[in-house]
């Protein structure tokens, strides 16, 4: 059984990290985040989530707890945006390594500087190769559904690594959507306690994070990448199997009216909302153009991409962060690595939008399509700026 | 762990590279870094076990009758103990005498 | 105190719990005096007992992988983040044991750090943990300069004091500035334990851990830990030094009890500073006027001390 309520997303969010008996939470204030936190607080401080919520001086902090406390063998969250994430970054990479299972959410907004509260992916780009899982949601019941996904899948043993919720900051964080909550049985169902494979407690002492001289390290790191490469099963069975309890089944690659499409937009978040208003304009005019939404992140879908964009002339690629001196976005470099190899390959160009909070509405899109097809050749270029 | 290092392969490693064998660097010998070794002179000692307190290197046991024996598979030779001796039961010597 | 006082009780050596959480066959140089004082802290601590450590010289001479020395849980995550670290085992077994993840039992945390990990880059993260009032014990190794990574400077490393990023130049004559008091910092927090140590001093050491990890809610311990390497000492006069340390003035060992100060080695009479200075190749440079300076800066440091034993202890 569910229920659908009217709720703010951060909300539903902290909501969820309730309902999935989280045992640790530590966390910095930080906006957009705050919502989510606050209310985490004022969950823990009525007793209805039997919590330790450690209200740390930094999210250099809070990712630090959030190691020990999953080392100890505890379910844990934190949540930041950011610089916070910039500043935790050094232990964000720490964490994965030591294969601790933990699920952040993060708001995402642009990294300074100029200083702005606002929303882009400058930030979760800048640890995109951390050895977290890292997903993107587009709308407040995705990241409500994904609390769960993420611990089920970061704790599986087969898995023991840290999940990413990335979710656009304000333009998601700070909305009222309907949303479809879970009955607690429903949780608990999916949602099994957390049984470390290693924790540390006198019965079974291990040592956690030790020295890595050259004659081993390539070896950890080998034994790393190999165990994260492995992970997309476990992932796909987690949204398998929280599909068939609720009829929400996600994909690593979503795509809307890829069928016979020539030209393909992808986008990451909640622009892809915006994006499919988009199409429904472009193939309304008779133009055979479709959207491909990348959710999961990291591992990278490279065969499920491949997949969606099957036929395409032109793909279209919108970034919401910067590679200074790179090929163009982030996104934008992973879409070509994925059709590098393929004996005939899309055109692939690339836009830079949505920066700081700049808003995209469908018109952007269907603008940015003709643009393209107009424009021969693979170039980038950072979208609607006044000249 | 039972194989050298230098043979381990990633397969080895084990989740997060824990390592799950407690104590398991008491197969180091530290023993071989040693230039000066101490001597002990049985008669003189009193028992005393400040030898044992001070050594940074674990590398003296108390034997059942209270005497000590040094162990030399970790003793560096710091010489810790000749110093701390109270009745100078200990000296230190070079490797080579 | 002197050697003799020390004989008093020579013979309690010989009561000292002969089984090991630190093992031998760790790395660390001849005479370091600072991987004495962790095997003594670790002794005290015992079979139930976790340890957060901080990068550092005793991070890397007790767990190159493929081995480790420690035969107690132990994680090392950074270099200044084991207050943190800390906070969150903490944190982690007291939601388990209260939720039913875990049974219920008395597990020690303990935080460590090199004076680097305490007062300069793990400083925030420690006050954080220390103010949120985590019931663990924080143990800061000082051998009063980055030893690790080749004897630089730190805020701990003495006033004179050469090292390789303070070196005693032409015109600089090493380090200018004077060592942080880590301690009262520690104190200002107002959590209920802090106290100074020196493996010199074991059964002092020892039984301030003991009462460390015994009382609830934070605990700070701030061991002196004489490195020959870095300090450029025989290795054999390691204990010596720390002794003279201490009967010297220049780290005077107490402790602060729930606020109320105490002298563990209370002198009638400091030895001169020379004697301490003289014996230590870092020091080797400093002139008559500068041992005068640090001569003055000492007693006047130690008779502030004694005025706070005098006040907390009023009525």
């Amino acid at each position: 059984m569910a229920t659908r309520v009217g709720i703010e997303v951060s909300i539903a969010a902290a909501e969820a990290v309730k309902q999935a008996n989280t045992d640790v939470i530590a966390a910095y204030p930080i906006t957009p985040q705050t919502h989510i936190v606050e209310h985490l607080s004022e969950l823990v401080n009525n007793g209805e989530l039997d919590a330790e919520f450690v209200p740390v001086e930094s999210e250099h902090s809070a990712m630090s707890v959030c190691s020990g406390s999953s080392a100890a063998g505890a379910r844990t969250f934190t949540c930041t945006s950011s610089q916070g994430l910039a500043l935790m970054s050094e232990i964000v990479y720490a964490v994965s390594s030591l294969r601790l299972p933990m699920l952040m959410i993060l708001a995402n907004r642009s990294l300074n500087s100029p200083l702005s509260i606002w929303n882009d992916h400058s930030d979760v780009m800048s640890i995109r190769d951390c050895g977290w899982i890292q997903v993107f949601v587009e709308n407040g019941q995705e990241v409500y559904d994904h609390v769960f996904i993420g611990y089920r899948v970061a704790e599986d043993r087969n898995v023991l690594t840290p999940f990413i919720i990335n979710l656009d900051g304000f333009v998601l964080t700070h909305v009222i959507e309907p949303i479809e909550m879970l009955d607690q049985e429903m949780v608990d169902r999916y949602l099994p306690p957390y049984q470390p494979l290693y924790r540390l407690h006198p019965n079974q002492p291990v040592s956690i994070g030790c020295f890595g001289p050259p004659v081993l390290f390539t070896e950890t790191k080998r034994a790393q990448d190999e165990a994260f490469n492995s992970t997309m099963p476990h992932i796909l069975k987690g949204w398998q199997e929280f599909g068939d309890l609720t009829g929400r089944y996600y994909h690593p690659v979503e795509t809307y009216k890829t069928e016979e499409a020539k030209v393909i937009v992808v986008t990451q978040g909640s622009l892809g909302e915006t994006a499919s208003i988009a199409i429904d304009t472009l193939r309304g005019e008779g133009e055979p153009v479709g959207l491909v939404s990348i959710r999961l992140w990291r591992p990278f879908p490279f065969e499920e991409f491949r997949e969606a964009v099957k036929g395409a002339e032109l793909v279209v690629v919108m970034d919401r962060a910067i590679s200074y001196g790179g090929p163009g976005g982030p996104l934008a470099g992973e879409i070509r690595a994925a059709l590098y190899s393929q004996e005939v390959h899309p055109r692939v160009v690339n836009f830079i939008i949505g920066l700081g909070g700049r808003d995209v509405a469908p018109d952007d899109f269907v603008q940015m399509v003709q643009q393209a097809k107009a424009r021969p050749g693979e170039w980038y270029e950072i979208y609607g700026v006044r000249e | 762990m039972a194989k050298p290092e230098n043979e381990i392969t990633w397969k080895d490693i084990k989740v997060g590279f824990v390592v799950d064998e407690p104590g398991s660097a008491s197969v180091y010998r530290t023993g071989d870094w040693r230039s000066q070794r101490p001597v002990y002179e049985r008669e003189r000692c009193i028992r005393c076990g400040t030898c044992y307190v001070y050594c940074p290197d674990m590398a003296i046991k108390i034997l059942k009758d209270g005497y000590i024996e040094h162990d030399l598979y970790y003793c560096k030779g710091c010489g810790i103990c000749a110093e701390e001796c109270p009745t100078g039961a200990i000296i230190i010597v070079d490797e080579e005498e | 105190m002197d050697k003799f006082l020390d004989r008093l009780n020579i013979y309690a050596s010989r009561l000292v719990l002969q089984k090991e959480y630190l093992m031998p066959g760790h790395r660390a140089c001849q005479g370091c005096a600072e991987v004495l004082a962790l095997r003594l802290v670790a002794k005290v601590l015992g079979r139930n007992n976790i340890i957060a450590s901080a990068t550092g010289c005793m991070e890397i001479v007790s767990s190159p992988l493929p081995l480790t020395s420690w035969n107690v849980p132990w994680i090392h995550v950074a270099f200044e983040n084991a207050a943190a670290v800390a906070s969150g085992i903490e944190a982690g077994l007291k939601a388990l044991m209260r939720k039913g993840g875990l049974p219920q039992q008395k597990i020690n945390v303990m935080a460590m750090a090199g004076d680097g990990g305490t007062s300069d880059i793990g400083l925030q993260a420690l006050s954080g943990a220390m103010e949120r009032g985590h019931d663990f014990v924080y143990v800061c190794f000082d051998n009063e300069a980055y030893m690790n990574t080749g004897i630089q400077r730190s805020s701990s490393t003495p006033f004179g004091a050469s090292t390789t990023t303070s070196p005693a130049g032409k015109v600089v004559p090493g380090q200018t500035t004077w060592k942080k008091n880590m301690p009262e910092i520690a104190a200002a927090h107002n959590i209920p334990y802090v106290a100074t140590a020196c493996p010199s001093y074991p059964f002092d050491l020892m039984e301030k851990v003991k009462k460390a990890a015994d009382i609830e809610g934070p605990a700070y311990i701030h061991i002196l830990s004489v490195c020959p390497t870095g300090w450029r000492l025989p290795p054999q006069l390691a204990i010596h030094a720390g002794r003279l340390a201490v009967e010297t003035g220049i780290f005077p060992l107490y402790e602060v009890e729930r606020g109320k100060y105490r002298l563990s080695v209370d002198l009638p009479e400091l030895r001169p500073v020379e004697e301490y200075l003289k014996i230590q190749g870092r020091f080797r440079h400093l002139t008559p006027e500068m041992i005068d300076k640090i001569q003055q800066r000492v007693l006047e440091e130690y008779e502030k001390l004694k005025k706070k034993v005098e006040m907390t202890n009023e009525g």
